[in-house]
């Protein structure tokens, strides 16, 4: 029988950084970011896929990052929400959560933002039904999701109207 | 009015106050960042895990514990049993002196011979790692007998029913009986009695950050520190102090971002205690934090009641008297240190407070049962009370052919008969019912919404439209918890000062768990010294070492007494800073005012101008320029407390709108409307958000969340993909209006909002589905009300299975 390797060097780039680390093959992306790397702005809410509080960005596409094996990002391109601040990509839509008191608790934030990202990317101005259906991955237990919305029609109003000639 | 009290009322109600404007939130763009600092984010040098092995059983006895496989794991450091931890941490009593006859056993941090719910901690191991905790966990070998188990409340008192705590002969926890006379022959004369019983579900609050903190002993000095995830710093302190037979100095804690309570994190959990014991017993920090299975089968739940309820009405719509009989079950002990039988007697108190009727009687039952800790989240008994009232009162409308909105016009208290003390002797201070009901009917654009819904019918589709009037428990006296023994304080301080940079920091004990807590203070703090928003720092976070003491984030009462207390140490801050400002203009203290962070002349004379921070300069570097008479005093303390009231009801009026599939059961939530009197609002938008996710904490439970048990005590909903929790798709949008009827037992005049949101959509909900299965002659009575009740109501389906019609 084959011993199940316990450790794998992996190589990825995070937030633009590129970093190789030793994981346990078992070791969560989620837990990896948070405890190996202290990029504590990834959270975790449910570990089973549900919350969407572990939302990041791998290779564009958003993913949970409790649902993930940190091994599989080897190779990969990660932005948590460090590094989408620091980029200023999702500048307007953290200005509209501020000014629409998007945020509570802020524990839900994080994930809500990369979530609202991704549906900006798609297209311009979603409806609020469009917003509400995609965000509907993202819990939120403190707002009722309606300052939420609010926040990411705003800032899909804003980009709108800056991108007209 | 006193001269202060006529100065408070100027500073918060001027042209360019802050107080009453939607202010936003200056402190929230770290969230937006990633820069929250919740407990773990939080690392220590030699932090180690804990995990608990939880029962299995609902109810079985521990007859033996073998953990040396589990203690030679990798990684681990130490096992202990909950012998190990009782033998440093003394029990605890969930029990208020003050409510007769309540009882309840001293309950140990983790279960010592008996494990009394599946769930309850049974053997903490340490690790290196929290994953090599659980490991060993899986190594650990426990003997049980598997007892019977007492889980249906309903049968809980039958005598063929396990006794969960032998030496009480029966599993009752305690009773309550309110009876004003003369309900009998109300009955025998009325001109209608409506009779109906409503069961509420078991929830929980799930908060998205779970429960979490790390404990550190410093043995040399006998300290411990906490870093918790908790709405009372304060409570934990004393909890632990006694737990460990410690003074309450060498306890401290240290609350950071919270990332939501809702009344889930305003209790003694074992689990939590043990990791205390843990790090005095290791010496070293050990963190814990629930995972959501945990959670599901720890945190408390709540509600979980069966009200059986009785209207006499007259021929007019008049209600005459009501009766309630309310059952609940709460778990094997009534929860340290609020007790668990305070959501009860909230039914019993409340249910029909807003009504006129002068009659009441009401009986209300407490029962163990082999399930998880039943205690207060937010709302406690209101849904309850007020779903159970609201659906008798549009019952007896149905019966009489009188509209619901009529119905409540006729029998709501009119808003000029406050103060008012209810049939169940509750002192309501000043409320607005009917206004508040006009106004959500205008709104609501009620009759326009009734002629759309007779038409929608004849096309087949069916829209429910449903009131609720609702009031909530805010700014408690002491009366509430301290009176019965338990360390809960009602006291609030804040200190304010001028520092040398001309900046005003404000300490005061508010705890955020998101409410905007912290920009409240900020507000009334530059108001109340006259200074701009920018200049104020308040203090995050919770302390109890460097901090005032005060009590936290519960019974909808921070921004009602620190708001209070915040307002008077400015005002006399600002007292203070005139009073040196009139020894350097050379004028009388009468004569100048500070506005903007300036101190000027009241008439408007040039000359007079001077800023706080050059009086700051010249007060903290450059005192050799004062006369020696002259000694600033740039620091000012207050403490508050409610005295005139036991506690400052708030109330407000909501309605909704949804459409029934009679075909699938579906509920689709259209629409909600909320009118609230929160007397003051500080800061309108705020005060909006806090109904709306009050409100999501009302719909879930009305129409998805479950805590479903088997008959065996088995919890069946451990994840959140079993335990439904609405998204953003389930939540309409909702619209809030407010009156403000302030409240005189402040100067602020500020009644609590954070529970009032999730009191009324029980009641309006039910109201609106059972408007809507109107012409199919159904009703639900059932919560929450799935798809499933609804076809049952409706006959399409014979009998909701057995788990889900548990209650
Ligand atoms: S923590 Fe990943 S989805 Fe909840
Ligand atoms: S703001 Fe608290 S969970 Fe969303």
């Amino acid at each position: 029988m084959i011993e199940p390797k316990e450790v794998f060097d992996i190589s990825l780039t995070v937030n633009g950084e590129r970093l190789t680390r030793r994981v346990q093959v078992r070791t969560n992306l989620a837990d990896f970011l948070r405890h190996d790397l202290e990029l504590t702005g990834t959270h975790v809410g449910c570990e089973h896929g549900v919350c969407g509080a572990c939302t990041v960005t791998l290779n564009g596409k958003i993913v949970r990052s409790c649902l993930m094996f940190a091994v599989q990002a080897d190779n990969c391109e990660v932005q948590t929400i460090e590094g989408l601040s620091r980029s200023g990509v999702i500048k307007d839509l953290q200005d509209a959560f501020v000014q629409h008191n998007g945020v509570q608790c802020g524990f839900c934030t994080p994930g809500m933002l990369a979530a609202a990202h991704a549906l900006l990317q798609q297209g311009p101005l979603p409806s609020r039904e469009r917003i509400r259906d995609f965000l509907s991955g993202n819990y939120c237990r403190c707002t009722g999701y309606q300052a939420i919305v609010d926040s990411v029609q705003a800032a899909a109003n804003q980009r709108a109207r800056s991108s007209m000639p | 009015m006193s001269a202060r009290e006529t100065l408070a009322a100027r500073q918060i109600s001027r042209d360019d106050s802050l107080v009453g404007r939607s202010i936003v939130r200056p402190n929230i763009r770290r969230h937006t960042e990633g820069g929250g600092h919740f407990v773990d984010d939080i690392k220590l040098p030699r932090m180690v895990h804990v995990a608990f092995l939880r029962s299995p059983h609902a109810h079985a006895r521990i007859v033996s514990i073998d953990s040396n496989a589990a203690a030679r794991m990798p990684g681990v450091i130490h096992v202990a049993t909950g012998k190990d931890i009782a033998a440093i941490s003394k029990p605890y009593v969930g029990v208020l002196r003050h409510m007769e006859g309540l009882r309840s056993p001293p309950q140990y941090p983790m279960a010592v011979d008996v494990a009394r719910w599946q769930g309850e901690p049974v053997v903490a191991v340490v690790a290196e790692s929290r994953a090599q905790a659980e490991d060993a966990i899986q190594r650990v070998d426990v003997g049980w007998e598997v007892l019977p188990a007492a889980v249906n409340m309903e049968k809980a008192l039958d005598p063929s029913e396990p006794v969960i705590h032998e030496s009480y002969g029966s599993n009752l926890c305690y009773r309550q009986i309110v009876d004003t006379g003369g309900v009998d022959e109300a009955f025998a004369q009325a001109h209608l009695v409506v009779e109906d019983t409503v069961n509420i579900g078991r929830q929980t609050g799930v908060p998205l950050e779970p429960r979490g903190l790390i404990a550190a002993y410093n043995a040399a000095d006998r300290e411990l520190t906490v870093y918790h995830s908790y709405q009372s710093a304060h409570l934990m302190q004393g909890t632990l102090a006694t737990c460990f037979s410690m003074e309450e100095r060498q306890i401290r804690v240290i609350v950071p971002d919270v990332g939501g309570g809702f009344g889930i994190k305003i209790h003694t959990y074992g689990d939590e205690v043990a990791a205390c014991a843990l790090a005095i017993i290791l010496n070293r920090p050990v963190k814990f934090i629930a995972d959501r299975f945990e959670s599901f089968q720890s945190d408390i739940h709540a509600r979980d009641h069966r009200v059986r309820g009785k209207l006499a009405l007259d021929r007019e719509g008049n209600i005459l008297a009501l009766e309630i009989d309310d059952l609940t079950g709460i778990g094997p002990y009534s929860m340290h240190p609020r007790s668990s039988s305070i959501e009860l007697l909230e039914v019993v108190l409340f249910t029909g407070g807003n009504y006129k009727h002068k009659l009441y009687r009401a009986r209300g039952t407490v029962v163990f049962q082999n399930k998880n800790c039943m205690c207060q989240y937010r709302g406690v008994g209101h849904p309850v009370a007020f779903a159970a009232m609201e659906h008798l009162v549009d019952q007896a409308a149905l019966k009489l052919g009188i509209d619901p909105a009529e119905m409540r016009r006729r029998n709501l208290i009119s808003d000029d008969a406050y103060p008012y003390t209810s049939p169940s002797k509750t002192r309501f201070e000043i409320l607005s019912h009917q206004k508040c009901l006009t106004q959500l009917l205008k709104l609501m654009e009620y009759d326009d919404l009734r002629k759309e819904q007779a038409k929608l019918r004849k096309r087949g589709i069916h829209y429910g439209i449903g009131l609720a009037s609702f009031f909530e428990l805010t700014n408690p006296s002491p009366l509430i918890y301290g009176m019965g023994g338990a360390r809960i304080g009602t006291v609030e301080s804040c200190t304010i000062r001028l520092d040398a940079g001309g900046q005003i920091v404000v300490h005061t004990a508010i705890c955020e768990l998101g409410q905007g807590a912290e920009t409240i203070v900020a507000q009334i703090a530059a108001d109340a010294v006259g200074v701009e928003l920018s200049s104020v720092k308040v203090i995050s976070g919770v302390d109890t070492l460097s901090g005032p003491t005060g009590s936290g984030a519960w019974a909808s009462r921070q921004t009602g007494t620190v708001g209070e207390a915040v307002l008077q140490a400015g005002l006399t801050l600002r007292k203070n800073i005139l009073d040196v400002a009139a020894v350097v203009l050379q004028t009388s203290e009468e004569k100048l005012d500070i506005i903007n962070g300036s101190v000027v002349m009241k008439d408007g004379k040039r000359g007079g101008n001077v800023s706080l921070l050059e009086l700051a300069r010249i007060a903290y570097y450059r005192g050799n320029e004062l006369p020696s008479t002259c000694e600033p005093l740039f620091m000012a303390t207050h403490q508050f407390r409610i005295k005139d009231y036991d506690f400052v009801f708030s109330n407000g009026a909501a309605g909704c709108l949804l459409e029934v599939d009679p075909e699938t059961g579906f509920i689709d939530l259209l629409k909600i409307w909320c009118v609230d009197d929160c007397g003051r609002a500080i800061n309108p938008k705020l005060v909006d958000e806090q109904i709306r996710g009050g409100m999501a904490q009302g719909i879930g439970p009305a129409l998805l969340e479950h805590c479903i048990y088997d008959d065996q005590g088995q919890l069946l909903t451990c994840t959140m993909a079993d335990y439904l929790l609405p998204m953003s798709l389930d939540v309409p949008d909702i619209e809030v209006h407010h009156v403000q009827t302030l409240t005189k037992t402040s100067a602020l005049g500020a009644k609590g909002i954070g529970e009032a949101g999730a009191s009324a959509p029980p009641g309006a909900i039910m109201n609106a589905v059972n408007d809507a299965l109107r012409p199919f002659n159904a009703k639900v009575t059932r919560q929450p009300i799935t798809p499933e009740v609804v076809l049952e109501a409706l006959g399409k389906i014979s009998q909701v299975s057995s788990v889900s019609r548990q209650a």
